[in-house]
């Protein structure tokens, strides 16, 4: 399988009260297209930052990051933000939907982003939505879901611009145990589709829907298997 | 992300908060409209002047006793006759006549407040003295009847020219014509009604008894006349003709005891004063604009602080620091926009109303600053909280509780 992104000995050093913390020191692995990637560790072990730099939010303070074996470290902050659109699709714990604006109308938020006119989006949207058996609830308001609709429509979100990459932070945190199952089914099923996933998560349970499971501690990666 | 859809993003964003919306627009609404409305009075007091003085004549020089400055206008229509210092008489308004080779026309006016009483019915009424002229000069047609004659004038009769206001005061609905007018005391008859004039700076011009000089000189028992009026005919010649009269009139009295105005002097003075006025008022109305700009900055800034969550999502699923600019940049011109153009039309509307008080003229280019003004307090106040926005981390919003 080709690499998608490539990490060489990135490191993230933060300014904290004028001190530096090292969020992650010389990490380097690879991603690879159709991977169910889990990764775990301890809170304040460097998982979110990782996160958010294969996620094009952050930047690597030294080291090098490559997509498709292109660098893409010294990319603009507007660039980072269209490439964003393209190839990452994110889940988060908090569901991270915009209040009083329809699910339908959530699903659809990253098309207008995309700079181009997209024809009927909306029924793009609500094919995902019925897809993900939230048809009948379109023009909710996040509100007026139960969490486990909220977080399908924002795997609806983050598919609907058919991204390379589902990256989900947490994607269960905030579910019980049996409708956290019912996500984690629906992000194996699209990995068994062929979208690599890279999920954070600090449960086992969870963990074990991965194929390969990254272990950091402190900023390094001490276990990948 | 399209044009269109910054405005289908900006439109859905304030329709949310409709109250807060309409509230924040309130202010440029108000700013607006008071702009309009109170340009649109000055405008028409403007308007309504100029249509006086264009009435009076552009061609008209008028000879006041005393030295007058511009500002004593209102001692237009007063200049008692009997006052000390006055050294205008029918004979100077005779001399001016035949000298004057510029002149058209030279008609003296003497005034004074006097009893009038009908079948009894009594009232105080302003009289006055004048010449045959009057009535071409003054453009004061006769409505009804007709003016006193030159033989009536040489002859002292006594015959009154009425104005609507002192007709209807005192005959009511009664045709006037051939009664019997009593003014201090003597009788007069009745011979004819001026066409009505309309009220000018609260002034009624309808109400005036017109009796012939002569016979106002003998029945007050003065020499003097108020003013004289004396029509140019060639408006390019006033400056010309008003050196004239003045010359003539130095052979008879000294400088400061007489002035000659021009109507077109007096208009250009009142015309700037009152241009100064609306502008004057144009600009306090401008200050509710500007407060209502800065309430637009702050409900953006509050809208900003508020979806600190909602940035951060937009930046999530790939929105630029462009596109969240013009996304705030839009929400808070189209609030200002909007408020704008109901602000016009509530300040034409207004104006519309208004006119059937005072008359009112909304200029093309009160409405195109209203707008202007309004769009860019929009664009300017949304300016700061746009860029607050638009610099916002995707990681720190997303974590913003």
């Amino acid at each position: 399988m080709k690499p998608l992104l490539t990490l060489k000995d990135v490191s993230r050093t933060y300014e904290l009260g004028g001190v530096a913390v090292h969020a992650l020191n010389k990490v380097s692995t690879e991603l690879k297209e159709g991977e169910f990637v889990a990764i775990m560790g301890p809170s304040g072990s460097g998982k979110s930052t990782l996160m958010h730099i294969i996620g094009l939010l952050d930047t690597p303070s030294s080291g090098e990051l490559l997509y498709k074996d292109k660098s893409i470290k010294n990319l603009s902050e507007n660039d980072r933000a269209k490439l964003r659109n393209k190839v990452i699709g994110f889940v988060f714990q908090q569901f991270n939907l915009i209040k009083k604006v329809s699910a339908l109308d959530n699903v659809i938020l990253p098309i207008i982003y995309r700079h181009e006119r997209i024809k009927n989006s909306k029924k793009i949207g609500a094919r995902l939505l019925t897809r993900l058996g939230l048809g009948n609830r379109q023009d909710h308001a996040p509100n007026q879901l139960s969490g486990g609709q909220q977080q399908r429509v924002a795997i609806a979100r983050a598919l609907i611009n058919d991204p390379e990459i589902i990256l989900a932070d947490e994607p269960t945190g905030n579910l019980d145990t049996k409708t956290g199952d019912q996500i984690m089914q629906i992000l194996k099923n699209l990995n068994n589709e062929g979208k690599t996933i890279v999920m954070v998560t600090h449960e086992s349970e969870i963990a074990k829907y991965a194929d390969r499971i990254i272990r950091i501690v402190d900023g390094k990666i001490i276990e990948d298997k | 992300m399209t044009l269109l859809d910054t405005f289908q993003v900006a439109f859905r964003s304030l329709a949310i908060n409709k109250m807060r919306s309409g509230l924040t627009m309130l202010g440029v609404i108000i700013g607006v409209a008071s702009v309009i409305l109170l340009v649109s009075v000055g405008s028409g007091l403007q308007a309504f002047v100029t249509d006086q003085f264009d009435e009076l004549g552009t061609d008209l020089l008028t000879v006041f006793p005393g030295e007058l400055k511009f500002g004593d206008t209102a001692g237009r229509e007063g200049g008692p006759p009997g006052s000390a210092n006055n050294k205008l008489t029918r004979e100077i308004a005779e001399l001016i006549e035949r000298r004057a080779d510029l002149v058209e026309g030279v008609t003296p006016v003497a005034t004074t407040y006097s009893e009038t009483k009908y079948l009894g019915k009594e009232r105080t009424t302003g009289i006055l003295g004048t010449t045959v002229n009057y009535i071409d000069i003054r453009k004061s047609p006769t409505d009804k009847g007709r003016f006193f004659s030159r033989q009536e004038e040489s002859g002292t009769k006594r015959v009154a020219v009425l104005g609507a206001t002192t007709v209807k005061e005192l005959f009511g609905n009664r045709d006037p014509i051939g009664e019997d007018l009593k003014i201090s005391g003597k009788s007069f008859t009745v011979i004819g009604v001026f066409e009505s004039k309309g009220a000018a700076f609260g002034n009624d011009q309808d109400d005036l008894v017109a009796i012939p000089l002569t016979t106002f000189e003998r029945v007050f028992d003065l020499d003097k006349v108020s003013y004289i009026y004396t029509k140019v005919g060639d408006v390019e010649r006033v400056d010309q003709a008003k050196r004239q009269i003045e010359r003539i009139l130095l052979t008879q009295m000294n400088n400061e005891d007489v002035s000659v105005i021009g109507t077109q002097d007096l208009l250009d003075t009142v015309t700037s004063i009152l241009g100064v006025i609306t502008a004057g008022l144009g600009g306090i109305a401008a200050i509710s604009l500007v407060v209502g700009g800065i309430g637009i900055a702050n409900i953006m800034l509050v809208s900003v602080t508020e979806r600190i969550r909602e940035i951060g999502i937009r930046k999530a699923v790939g929105a630029t620091s462009r596109d969240i600019l013009l996304q705030f940049l839009t929400e808070a011109a189209t609030l200002s926009v909007i408020g704008g153009v109901v602000g016009i039309l509530i300040g034409v509307g207004g104006s519309l109303i208004l006119n059937n008080f005072v008359q009112t003229v909304v200029p093309t280019w009160s409405i195109i600053l209203g707008f202007t003004i309004s769009a860019l307090t929009g664009i300017v106040s949304g300016v700061g909280p746009a860029i607050k926005a638009a610099r916002m981390d995707p990681i720190a919003a997303l974590r913003f509780e």
